[in-house]
């Protein structure tokens, strides 16, 4: 007698196990409102990255196409798998001495992941991370980069104590100008 | 059960066995990893794993690379558990160097630990589900799943591979909206973490594939050296988080799941149960977090003394070795990692002796493998 | 010519009459048995493509997705983009396959499938044929579709395949019992095997209400089972997507995958439109005994709708299993008919004939 007990105790125990999860299907069938999908192309307006992501590195630069980098190479250095290159050339400044100014920072997206160590070890502050995200081209070449604008210049600041040096990744966006 | 000389595995191979090659491109396989296994009608003759497939010479690449260079490759070890990879390294030359770093530092990478923990059981829950043919568990565990990934892509800007903690400390403060975002969302899974019991967990379906399958002995886990979720739940204590407290897990009061089955239902209850316990481990955190730097000054060429050195921690998948052996440079002489997820993958073997073609899915699935921590 | 939506018989018997008198009567026979063929083709094709589309919104709105929606308006022609598609895509020649069974099957499986809708009454005069054993004839016609299965599955030459087929071959043969004996209650209530009959026999009620207890017994087992012979979720066994990759239709590719995959849609809808015809009443509208205003109201609602109504229901509940539950093993699938369905069915079916046999139905 017991085993039929059991019999028919199993059949009503998966039952109602099953409703159980039928329950939750159909709730979520009935209620639409709870759908999650972004309808991605169309919400390309609003869409907005938060202000931290890492799409690709920049090189800042202000309004008067004026950037930081002066060319030292740290970067190139800590950068785990030579992403980014730097060709330098020297000109001859106002005193008559020689100096060193970023010729080509080149920037290869296809083999950077996006680890920070070249934004974290930047001593002026130039790289900074960029929004960016739709990567996508048709030839691989198109992936190679060369952050500095056309006919960009280093920003003079010899006179002016040197601010303290804010972290890329703790900065507010509107201190931000690239962003 | 009967026992098995793995060695008789890989030579058990003859004329007339019904082999099926499970991967290397397979659904269920969750990367590439091919199991050859033999078949007697549906029943399983013998399983052999076969990885490597996705080998990249990690170990490798970290003796060219200086220690904070290392931390990038440590995320694409283990994927889900990139915090925690990331954890050890960081923890390592931090005592190798005798750095302190600060209380905040500590605090911050344990509640990063445990949501990371939390994102990876949700992950592989969804896809346990899959493997069992309820399709819609794989949609549920990824919606809620992405509330994780949008607090860390706040706060760090990338949604998989963080490469967030560094020696010395992280690589930069949290986002001041990330406290309440955590908290946001330890309300909202608790809400919906029953669901996940209702749909999957006391489905009879469900009990039936799992209960009593593949059971492995508490003496098979510590002769594996299967650790983690798929240790504990053959009763084998193997949580680093209470033997050997690292970061600030020696504040919080957890609990440490065991369950003595030894089957998939146990491994599949000790992964569910780990998500409530997170979650209290991050709310005893979240709201304590103290000021301070987020960083210690660290010199900018870091090199370690000469000497071996090695770091534990638990990772979602289980116990993270980290050996390194060096001389002085800023590049590693030798470095090694003992991932969690190589030594639970061998275990399937003994598990499947003797259950169907359909338990080796749920088998494989209930020991939560990433093959990219297989191979490194 | 008549038209009337509530009868469609006026209409048939106009087409015919006109039919016979303008041409020979071989030719006139000739000429409807084309015209029947191509309604039914295209019924098959539209109900067809958009079962796939409705299985691919009901899943997504389960799952929190909202589905197709590019191709037009809320993607409805998305399945027509899908078979265009299948239809430029290559047939890939599996070299050592058996050449001859592996390009059949597909046929078979589809034949099986529209032999059955022939029997299918939509509407009142709308059935193409109306067999004297209708329901025996859907049970013999549907089961044939398993020879399909297996042979794709033994020609292909894959591994993989074999198993799938060898596992819908003990599936279908175990739960084709369930099926029939389920649909003998509402034969002995009915006492008939025409469907028509069986609908005529409903007028007053539908037979799950009519049969209570033991009638909805046999309507739950019927749809558990049937889900079975069909190979849908939580029982498709033979595709196991997550174990066997596709399971018998691995090799195929183009058309005769698009073959396997309509045939099993359309299965769904035999299915479904049987339950609907047995135990809902069909075509019939919703008639609660002497409630002569209610039962009014009903009858101004076209038969066909009820009908759709009816089977698109049925469709849905199957949906439902299928996106929620996880796939069994064989052994627990064979469990479940030879131990519980069976049994049940059994003793479900001597319940019934004792029931008829005291009158203690409702008339």
């Amino acid at each position: 007698m017991n085993s039929v007990g059991k019999y028919f105790s199993d059949i009503f125990y998966g039952i109602k196990s099953l409703w159980k999860g039928l329950m939750v299907t159909g709730y979520y069938f009935v209620h639409p409102g709870t759908i999650v999908t972004q309808q991605y192309p169309e919400n390309r307006k609003e869409l907005k990255m938060f202000d931290r992501f890492k799409g690709e590195v920049i090189l800042q630069h202000d309004e008067n196409n004026f950037h930081t980098c002066n060319g030292c190479g740290i970067c190139q250095l800590n950068c785990p798998n030579g992403s980014l290159e730097i060709i330098t050339d020297s000109v001859t400044n106002e005193d008559g001495k020689s100096e060193r100014i970023i010729d080509k920072h080149i920037y290869h997206l296809s083999m950077c992941t996006f680890c920070g160590l070249c934004i974290k070890a930047c001593p002026s502050n130039s790289l900074a991370w960029g929004q960016e995200f739709e990567h996508a081209v048709f030839n691989r070449e198109a992936l190679t980069k060369i952050l500095n604008q056309p006919g960009s210049l280093i920003k003079k600041t010899p006179k002016e104590p040197k601010a303290p040096k804010p972290v890329v990744t703790d900065t507010v966006p509107t201190s931000n100008p690239a962003n | 059960m009967q026992e098995v000389e793995f060695s008789d595995i890989l030579t058990a191979q003859e004329d007339g066995d019904y082999i099926v090659n499970i991967g290397p491109q397979h659904p269920s396989t969750h990367g590439v990893m091919r199991f050859v296994v033999s078949l007697k009608g549906e029943m399983l003759d013998y399983v052999v794993p076969h990885c490597g497939y996705i080998h990249r010479g990690i170990e490798k690449m970290c003796e060219r690379m200086t220690y904070p260079q290392i931390i990038h490759l440590t995320d694409r070890m283990d994927y889900l558990s990139a915090h925690m990879n990331n954890e050890a390294v960081s923890i390592l030359v931090e005592k190798a160097l005798g750095v302190e770093v600060p209380e905040r530092v500590k605090y911050i990478r344990t509640i990063l630990s445990e949501l990371q923990r939390i994102a990876s059981h949700q992950l592989w829950w969804a896809a346990f589900g899959m493997d069992m043919g309820g399709l819609t568990c794989f949609f549920y565990g990824l919606r809620d799943r992405e509330k994780i990934l949008d607090i860390f892509e706040e706060s760090f800007g990338s949604r998989l591979l963080h490469s967030f903690i560094c020696p010395g400390g992280l690589m930069g403060d949290i986002h001041p909206n990330f406290q309440k975002r955590t908290k946001e969302f330890i309300t909202y899974f608790r809400k919906k973490l029953p669901e996940y019991d209702q749909l999957l967990t006391g489905n009879i379906i469900f009990e039936q594939r799992t209960k009593g399958m593949g059971i492995m002995s508490k003496e098979d886990a510590i002769s594996f050296g299967a650790t983690g979720p798929t240790g504990r739940g053959s009763n084998f204590a193997c949580d680093i988080r209470k033997k050997f407290p690292y970061s600030a897990y020696d504040k919080v009061d957890f609990k440490e799941i065991l369950y003595t089955e030894g089957d998939s239902w146990a491994r599949y209850k000790v992964r569910v149960d780990e998500m409530w316990e997170s979650m209290k481990i991050i709310e005893q955190l979240i709201d304590n977090i103290p000021e301070g730097d987020y960083s210690t000054k660290m010199k900018p060429i870091i090199k370690l003394p000469e000497g071996e050195y090695s770091q534990r921690v638990e990772t979602a998948k289980g116990d993270l070795g980290v050996f390194v052996v060096s001389k002085g440079e800023k590049y590693p002489y030798r470095m090694h990692f003992r991932t969690p997820n190589f030594s639970n993958l061998f275990v399937i073997s003994q598990l499947c002796k003797g259950n169907k073609i359909a338990d080796l899915i749920a088998i494989s699935g209930s020991l939560d493998l990433v093959i990219p921590d297989i191979d490194r | 010519m008549p038209f009337n939506i509530y009868d469609f018989s006026g209409t048939t018997k106009a087409v015919d009459q006109f039919l016979y008198s303008t041409m020979s009567p071989t030719w006139a026979f000739v000429v409807e048995l084309a015209i029947v063929g191509i309604i039914i083709l295209l019924v098959y094709a539209v109900v067809g493509l958009y079962l796939v589309y409705a299985e691919r919104k009901v899943c997504a709105f389960m799952q929190n997705r909202v589905g197709p929606n590019r191709v037009g308006k809320w993607g409805l022609i998305q399945t027509i983009a899908d078979l265009i598609k299948l239809l430029m895509k290559e047939l890939v020649v599996i070299r050592k396959a058996d050449q001859l069974l592996f390009n059949i099957a597909p046929f078979i499986l589809i034949i099986a499938s529209f032999m059955a809708i022939a029997a299918i009454p939509f509407a009142k005069g709308l059935q193409a044929v109306d067999f004297n054993i209708g329901v025996f004839y859907m049970m013999a016609v549907s089961s044939i579709g398993v020879i399909g299965t297996l042979l794709a599955g033994w020609s292909s030459n894959s591994k993989y395949s074999l198993i799938g087929a060898i596992r819908s071959g003990a599936q279908v043969v175990s739960y084709e019992l369930s099926v029939g004996l389920s649909l003998l209650a509402v034969v002995i209530f009915s006492g008939s095997m025409q469907l028509s009959v069986i609908i005529e026999s409903q007028a007053n009620g539908w037979w799950i209400f009519k049969g209570h207890i033991p009638a909805i017994i046999a309507f739950v087992m019927f749809l558990v089972a049937s889900t079975a012979e069909i190979n849908r979720g939580p029982f498709d066994l033979a595709e196991a997507e997550s174990e066997l990759t596709a399971g018998f239709h691995t090799e195929y590719s183009g058309i005769r995958f698009a073959f396997f995959f309509l045939g099993e849609y359309m299965n769904m809808f035999i299915v479904a439109s049987l339950a609907a015809t047995v135990f809902l009443g069909g075509w019939m509208p919703l008639h609660i005994g002497n409630l002569a205003g209610f039962n009014h109201v009903m009858d101004f609602i076209p038969p066909i709708v009820w009908y759709f109504g009816k089977t698109v229901f049925i469709i849905y509940v199957i949906m439902w299993f299928k996106w929620t539950f996880p796939r069994l093993r064989i052994d627990q699938l064979l469990t479940l008919e030879w131990k519980y369905l069976l049994p049940i069915n059994l003793v479900n079916i001597l319940v019934i004939a004792f029931i008829v046999l005291m009158g203690w139905y409702i008339k």
